[in-house]
């Protein structure tokens, strides 16, 4: 697939296994020379005003924020900004957010929501910042409170997801009406190294977690996570960056002229049913029976209840202690 | 079909009925001794984890509680696949825990007062929050407005269930924008952090909290030890990530300890929750104070000691303290 999205020939006699196809996609998606978000604006936008700070503590260079003027419209430009060389990834901490970033960003929507001006984010993180200096100063509340505004923020929100969108990191700023995505971005839960080193115990295995969580954009686009997926020029975003960034363009204009078409009381209320809604669960025809200590008796009637009231799954259900899963 | 028969005890294993070691102060403690307390070591003040429905029977006015929607059954929407398949698990947590997911959500009232309360269960599946989670939460916060009763979460989770994929992160987003409209509405919220609260859990309803109460010594955290492995190298101090440290650094309001956090909880809503309007919207004086004076009295009843100083954050967050009050 990888090849073909390349327009290269495929290897002949090699055919690549599926698994090693994904893996190509996600190394794609963190190919270094992937526009970001200043280089995609700087196409993308007639004018553009970068704000800087969370006026509370400090200003974090691996997310931007900006007003920007696109088409005529002014809008809000908030996104991830990872470096393209080693000395910019060092000033922008590898594109890994401190909270200040997110409270910076919030700090920018609740104005582009009292100034009627659209928000436009660009997400392409690997996750949050995981060291202590964002733990302590509160990395998760930051994350809560922006996924939350991002939830009710009376005035268009459009997403695109460039590259990586790693776990709760890429959330904080993928709350939107419309998310779009770059086709060989990828979307996780948490990033496939994590999977595979909480599950597998090995962070060998990150390949398969990644087919496990299956992590590109089509299948997000499948999922309905994702609403449309922009096709990439050449082999690649990264071989050409401003075309990249035009035919992003033109998808953003239309989706924000759609949007503006909407009272804000119908868009907002639109956004919040759609997150609600997320999320596949049956119903199940009787409550499981209460076990308070699993003894012998407890699990031979278990066993037997679990046949009767659980007939979708048709392997044999193993008894035995569960994984403990953290993210 | 590999059963595992429980004739053959493991090594260095005690009849699971008599005894448990406690994993702090390696005091071996009599379980019904243990239960009295809460399952709070009282020799150290050890919190053990707790079952969803035990912590229920803790909190709740006995007998009040009513379960709503216990027949959700989560789906195996990705086909996940990693050392077993996830129905696998689903099935073995189901039948160690007696739960179809790992939380528990319904009405119930506390020292009188009706509140819509969701509880996590860590033995489920690390207590991971899938679509099932999710929507309960979801759901806890819509009955909470609908009815105008507080919302109270008691969070112990590993954070989002990574087999149900980009689903279990919307869990964040759904669950966030549940927690907005019981802010809007004026409904309290209650967090209760209890051990351990992380990742994608704590990243959402459970830090927003309108109060946030920690359980003594808990692990809160967003980045797992697992997740920040390999990619930042930083020497953790000891102490890291316990409730004490999000005290200090002002994410968590108190630190009440398992034997007075109904007592907490019943003193907070009588601050929270407003008292009733009459016909030309002023506080019906006579109504305003009478609950809390009966509240005084039931709480003082029910702890043994009205000592104000009983509810004192920081005196009952200290381990060594907290059982004995």
């Amino acid at each position: 697939m990888v090849d073909r999205l390349l327009g290269r020939p495929h290897a002949e006699g090699k055919p690549e296994s599926p698994t090693a196809e994904v893996w190509a996609h996600v190394q794609q998606a963190r190919n270094l020379k992937r526009p970001h978000t200043l280089e995609l604006v700087k196409v993308m936008a007639d004018e553009f005003i970068e704000l800087h700070g969370d006026r509370l503590f400090g200003d974090d260079s691996a997310i931007v924020a900006g007003l920007a003027r696109i088409d005529g419209r002014r809008i809000v430009v908030i996104g991830f900004q990872k470096g393209q060389d080693t000395e910019e990834n060092i000033r922008r901490n590898f594109g890994l957010p401190h909270p200040e970033g997110y409270r910076k960003a919030m700090r920018i929507m609740e104005m582009a929501e009292r100034f009627a001006m659209p928000v436009l984010t660009f997400v392409d993180v690997q996750g949050a910042f995981p060291g202590a200096a964002a733990e302590e100063r509160g990395i998760a509340e930051a994350i809560a409170r922006s996924v939350g505004l991002m939830s009710r923020l009376r005035t268009p929100i459009v997403v695109v997801i460039t590259g990586e969108g790693g776990s709760g990191g890429a959330l904080g700023l993928a709350v939107g009406d419309v998310v779009l995505a770059l086709e060989n971005s990828i979307y996780s839960v948490i990033s496939p190294e994590g999977c595979a080193a909480i599950l597998w115990r090995s962070a060998e295995q990150s390949a398969q977690a990644a087919v496990a969580m299956k992590v590109t954009a089509a299948e997000q686009l499948e999922f309905g996570i994702v609403d449309a997926v922009i096709p990439e020029p050449g082999e690649g975003a990264h071989t050409d960056p401003a075309e990249t960034a035009r035919r992003i363009r033109g998808v953003v204009i239309e989706h924000l002229d759609s949007l503006g078409r909407l009272s804000v009381d119908d868009l907002v209320e639109a956004r919040f049913k759609r997150y609600r809604a997320y999320g596949p669960y049956t119903v199940a025809d009787r409550p499981s029976a209460p076990v308070e200590r699993p003894g012998i008796a407890h699990r031979l009637r278990g066993l037997i209840s679990t046949r009767r009231s659980m007939p979708r799954f048709t392997r044999t259900p193993r008894t035995g202690p569960s994984g403990r899963e953290e993210v | 079909m590999p059963v595992r028969l429980p004739f053959r005890p493991r090594r260095d294993a005690y009849p699971p009925d008599l005894w448990t070691k406690c994993p702090s102060c390696a005091e071996m403690l009599f379980n019904k001794q243990l239960d009295k307390s809460l399952r709070v070591c009282p020799h150290c003040g050890h919190h053990f984890r707790i079952p969803a429905k035990v912590r229920i029977a803790h909190l709740v006015d006995s007998g009040s509680f009513m379960e709503r929607d216990a027949d959700l059954q989560p789906v195996d929407a990705l086909g996940f696949v990693d050392l077993k398949p996830y129905p696998d698990r689903l099935v073995a947590a189901q039948l160690s825990t007696g739960l179809r997911d790992a939380a528990v959500w319904g009405t119930a009232t506390i020292g009188g007062r009706p509140v819509s309360l969701c509880v996590m269960d860590f033995g489920f599946i690390g207590g991971s929050m899938g679509s099932v989670v999710g929507e309960k939460v979801a759901r806890a916060g819509e009955a909470a407005i609908a009815e105008r009763i507080p919302l109270i979460i008691v969070s112990s989770s590993g954070g989002a269930r990574m087999q149900e994929g980009t689903y279990a992160l919307m869990q964040l987003a759904k669950t966030m924008a549940i927690v907005e409209r019981v802010k809007a509405a004026s409904v309290p919220y209650l967090s209760v952090l209890a051990d351990p609260t992380t990742g994608g859990v704590f990243a959402s309803f459970a830090v927003v909290g309108d109060v946030n109460i920690a359980e003594p010594n808990a692990l809160i955290r967003f980045a797992g030890d697992r997740v920040s492995a390999g990619t930042i190298s930083e020497e953790l101090p000891p102490g890291y990530a316990r409730a004490e440290f999000w005290f200090s650094h002002g994410f968590v309001d108190r630190i009440v300890a398992r034997a007075h956090l109904r007592d907490e909880i019943i003193a907070l809503l009588g601050f929270l929750i407003a008292p009733p309007l009459n016909g030309i919207g002023e506080p019906i004086a006579a109504g305003a104070f009478k609950p809390r004076s009966f509240l005084s009295a039931l709480t003082g009843a029910l702890s043994g000691d009205g000592s104000p100083d009983s509810r004192n954050g920081e005196s009952n967050g200290s381990r060594g303290e907290a059982p004995r009050g």
